[in-house]
């Protein structure tokens, strides 16, 4: 725990120094940046001991807030969100020292080191929080900061717009937590964690968990903000962010269910439903946009979807006794969201690399850019197949689990109970078929065929500490998905904590679902080895023989111009117009009509359908109903004054009477 | 046994360009012509690795690497295919998955490949790619979870070695509604009739062959063997979900397979030679229809 506690006073240290030097940059550079890193490091040694199954450490420590203490608790569920907490952080630090030099001359770079200084340890005092005031607080200075960091660039309208959607969403989802944990405290006086124990309606604390924290973590349909605030950051601050920040709602639902009992199986039909939706329809809504950064946003509601399914699937098995459907579930879902950290901190980070290189985000005006910036085209590529759940890489492990877990729940659940896990299968499989639609026009429009436009014509790789963490985050990627078994079988305390069943037969689940796993592996490695055997036999043959080069063959025409290869729009057109009912896509074509045309246009623009028929007109009508109101407020300081001065009578007159 | 689970494998890579011989000379004789030998496509194999290549200068190492992960993922996925009487080399839990997104993976490389062209028929070639195997993914994992249930097996040689006449009398709906769901996606997947059409002359309406326009010599072989071998794949699960014709051992069950991988090929030679291609906007209907025949298996 002390190590811990280092940590984070390096963290406030870190982010004090960057307000006392914030007019020496180097020195911003520095502290800013080494907070992070060191409490990264610091933390990291007992975060990693307490995932690998050391004993849980706590510290308590008096404070005068009423039902709160500083109350800390380092067990095996915190310790699993807090390693790819403390890697991505200190990653994205890395990355943030040479990113944010290219704002040097605009911003001022002191608020978004002490902000995400701040931010880190929001995150880490979040998993670690064992009192109900504490963790609120936490994940309220979370919010804020991230909001602050979301704000960066407030200049722009649509980044203070995106701000304004983000704050507002995250208020929404507190709301729910402060009744969850009022309600949680209740029967006992007491909100420290460990002593909660709800004996009624549980039911309904899990709906509000739900949806508390499925607004953090991005459920369909409470995702709206996630699309606009992500892109709308700082690229480092996107990756920490969708990598880690999403899940402490992961992590919150996680926990509540071990506070709630045995867990009932509409919860997991429940979360088997949002995954879907959250699964199908980000995928959808991400081959839809043309702006890179935001097609990775809506990748995260996605996976998030896809981590809903595999604790759907999970609580399903369990509330059916039947073990081995519950831990592969479990095992999944938690693999998954240690997988998305890892790939989509990648992915955020190249995109960030492009948009520093090219000064676009706009994929259609992208292209060539593999042979202009080798290494984030590289690692690119294996987080686009990592996400895309291939292997040999990580993600196809924990989606593996869940579909083992999926068919051997309906193989041995009966008709009913095999519903969901039908459902989750074929949901899954479409998911994957879309996400390789979908990485398959992202990675081959940005990186592959010719410059589409003048900007990504003189792109460049950016330096070493913007590509390093990149690949970095793509040898874990390649780690986990050829030693994923070893990963697997070191879930045991945290699946039989979560789901409470008997180490024993977790650990007998686990190591089922790691044979298979272990075979998967291997099949990646021999996977490895023959493609390298294959591509030098192919390049021993070809250098005796005559390799020439010529241009594209374009069916006898020539000349062919990089504005004539297939756009992002086009590629993905088919399937956008498949599933066009969900999607909504607005399309404005100006047609050819003169003989002679001279220009014609085509825009395509797919918004949120949620956002634009559902929360925009449910906010139109609260404002209509509610203008009523409207004079109260007059903006005047007296005024308010006297609203508290007669509020004060009011409540000692009730007392009184 | 050792030689016994090397089998499936060594048939496959042995017998799979075969299968496309039979398929082409049986479309020539329905035309009318004599049609090229059966071995042609070893010939035409043997010829394209012998050759040198030429490629695009817009390309990048991506599209080196694309028909070699194609060709290992294939392979890969033939090692976990079960034939005749015979189980795959190797089968474990959930290792049908693992077949699906194989060729996932070998679809990936493709496309990428394709893309790193630059060309915009390779780019529409792509772009049908990955909307028809999006919605075959679906039909092709429900068939598996339908044959699952229905032989309470999660791996697909002891899927494939517990469907008997006694299973097909048990619940034969289940496993012809299974049967065509995964025909349906064979045809996708495979670039054949009515889906998409090998020997068209038009680049506009073609899927996988335009994908592999830019492709040549030894990387040309490996596309079309890989090619042969997925139909082959798709081919062997069939067959294996098939009723079983078979008496006797495992070596006359693979026999009577081997026939039925024959009749199957001169079967699809009759249908692509009856039939035209559907409009392209018709096909995400067709796979629709195989998603929903897999999920009434699956309901039975």
């Amino acid at each position: 725990m002390t190590a811990l506690l280092i940590s984070l006073l390096l963290f406030g240290a870190g982010a004090v120094a960057s307000l006392v030097f914030a007019r020496c940059d180097r020195c911003l550079r520095l502290f800013g940046a080494g907070g992070i890193i060191l409490g990264s490091v610091c933390g990291l040694v007992p975060a990693i001991q307490v995932a690998l199954g050391a004993v849980p450490q706590s510290l308590r420590i008096a404070w005068d807030v009423p039902y709160g203490s500083f109350y800390l608790r380092l067990d095996a569920l915190s310790a699993f969100f807090l390693v790819p907490i403390f890697l991505i952080c200190a990653l994205a630090a890395i990355y943030g020292t040479e990113y944010l030099e290219a704002y040097r001359e605009r911003k001022a770079l002191a608020p978004p080191w002490f902000f995400l200084n701040v931010l880190t340890a929001s995150m880490a005092v979040v998993v670690l929080a064992n009192n109900a005031i504490l963790f609120l607080m936490a994940w309220e200075t979370m919010a804020l900061s991230s909001f602050f960091l979301v704000t960066f660039e407030n200049e722009k309208q649509s980044t203070r717009q995106a701000g304004w959607t983000y704050l507002v969403a995250s208020h929404f989802g507190t709301a729910f937590l402060l009744v969850l944990f009022v309600l949680l405290g209740k029967s006992n006086g007491s909100l420290d964690f460990g002593r909660f124990n709800p004996a009624s309606s549980v039911g309904a604390l899990f709906l509000l968990a739900l949806v508390g924290f499925g607004t953090k973590a991005g459920f369909v349909p409470l995702h709206v903000w996630l699309p606009e605030a992500h892109p709308a950051a700082p690229s480092h601050v996107s990756a920490v962010m969708s990598a880690v920040m999403i899940k402490t709602g992961i992590y919150g639902l996680l926990r509540i269910l071990t506070f709630l009992g045995p867990m009932q199986a509409w919860w997991g039909w429940t979360l088997c439903a949002i995954g879907l939706s959250s699964g199908i329809l980000g995928v959808l809504l991400a081959l839809a946009q043309h702006d890179l950064k935001r097609l990775l946003a809506y990748h995260s509601v996605e996976n998030i979807g896809i981590i809903a399914l595999g604790i759907g699937v999970g609580i399903v098995g369990l509330s059916r006794d039947e073990a081995f459907v519950a831990v592969a579930g479990f095992a999944g879902a938690l693999l998954h969201v240690l997988n998305h950290a890892l790939f989509k901190a990648l992915l955020f980070l190249d995109a960030g690399n492009i948009a520093h290189a090219t000064h676009t985000r706009e994929i259609d005006r992208l292209g060539g850019l593999l042979k202009r910036m080798p290494g984030t085209g590289a690692t690119f590529l294996v987080g686009a197949a990592a996400i895309s759940g291939l292997p040999p890489l990580n993600g196809f492990i924990s989606e593996f689990l869940i579909y083992l877990a999926s068919f051997k729940g309906a193989v041995s659940l009966g008709a009913f109970g095999s519903v969901p896990m039908l459902a989750t299968i074929s949901g899954l499989a479409l998911i994957g078929g879309l996400a390789v639609a979908c990485f398959t026009k992202a990675f081959g429009i940005v990186f592959l065929g010719q410059p589409r436009s003048e900007c990504a014509e003189h792109a460049d790789e950016p330096n070493l500490a913007m590509v390093a963490p990149a690949f970095v985050l793509a040898a874990g990627c390649a780690l986990i998905g050829l030693f994923g078994a070893s990963v697997v079988r070191s879930l045991g305390p945290l699946i039989s904590s979560v789901t409470g069943l008997q180490p024993l037969v977790v650990a007998g689940g686990l190591a089922e679902a790691a044979n298979s796993v272990e075979r998967v592996a291997l099949f990646g490695a021999i996977m490895i080895a023959m493609a390298a055997l294959l591509s030098l036999a192919r390049t021993k043959a070809l250098a005796r023989r005559q390799v020439s080069m010529g241009p594209t063959w374009d069916c006898g025409y020539a000349t062919p111009s990089p504005r004539m290869q297939y756009a992002a729009s086009s590629f993905a057109q088919p399937l956008t117009a498949s599933f066009r009912m969900l999607l909504q896509t607005r399309e404005v074509l100006t047609g050819i009509e003169e003989t002679f045309p001279q220009r014609a246009e085509f825009h395509s623009h797919t918004d949120d359908p949620y956002r634009s028929y559902f929360f925009q007109p449910l906010f139109e009508s609260i404002t209509r109903t509610m203008a009523f109101l409207r004079p109260l407020q007059q903006g005047r300081v007296q005024l308010y004054v006297l609203y508290i001065a007669v509020a004060l009578l009011v409540l000692l007159l009730w007392q009184i009477a | 046994m050792v030689a016994g689970s090397f089998l499936p494998l060594i048939v496959a890579l042995a017998l799979a360009p075969l299968m496309q011989g039979v398929i082409i000379r049986t479309k020539s004789v329905v035309a009318g012509r004599q049609g090229q030998p059966l071995t042609q496509p070893y010939w035409d194999l043997w010829k394209l690795l012998h050759k040198g290549a030429v490629y695009s200068q817009t390309t990048s190492w991506i599209f080196q690497l694309g028909p070699v992960v194609w060709l290992v993922s294939l392979l890969l996925a033939l090692t976990l295919i079960p034939f005749g009487g015979f189980p795959a080399l190797s089968s474990f839990s959930g290792d049908f998955i693992v077949v699906a997104y194989l060729m996932a993976l070998g679809r990936f490389s493709t496309v990428l490949a394709a893309l790193d062209t630059g060309s915009s028929f390779e780019g529409m070639g792509a772009s049908r790619e990955v909307t028809f195997s999006a919605l075959a993914e679906p039909a092709l994992l429900l068939s598996f979870a339908a044959l699952a249930r229905q032989t309470e097996r999660i791996s697909l040689s002891p899927v494939l070695t517990a469907i008997s006449w006694s299973a097909w009398a048990h619940s034969a709906p289940t496993f012809s509604l299974t049967l065509a769901a995964l025909l349906i996606v064979l045809l996708a997947e495979n670039a054949r009739i009515p889906v998409d059409d090998p020997t068209t002359h038009l680049e506009l309406t073609m899927i996988h062959e335009v994908m592999v326009l830019d492709h040549s010599g030894p990387d040309f072989a490996m596309i079309q063997y890989g090619s042969a071998l997925k139909m082959w794949l798709f081919a062997a699960i069939i067959i294996g979900v098939a009723p079983p014709w078979h008496r006797g051992g495992p070596w006359a069950e693979t026999a009577v397979s081997l026939a039925g991988m024959m009749v199957f090929a001169i079967a699809t030679g009759l249908v692509e030679s009856s039939m035209a291609r559907l409009r392209l906007l018709r096909v995400p209907q067709l796979l629709l229809v195989a998603i929903v025949l897999s999920a009434l298996a699956v309901a039975l």
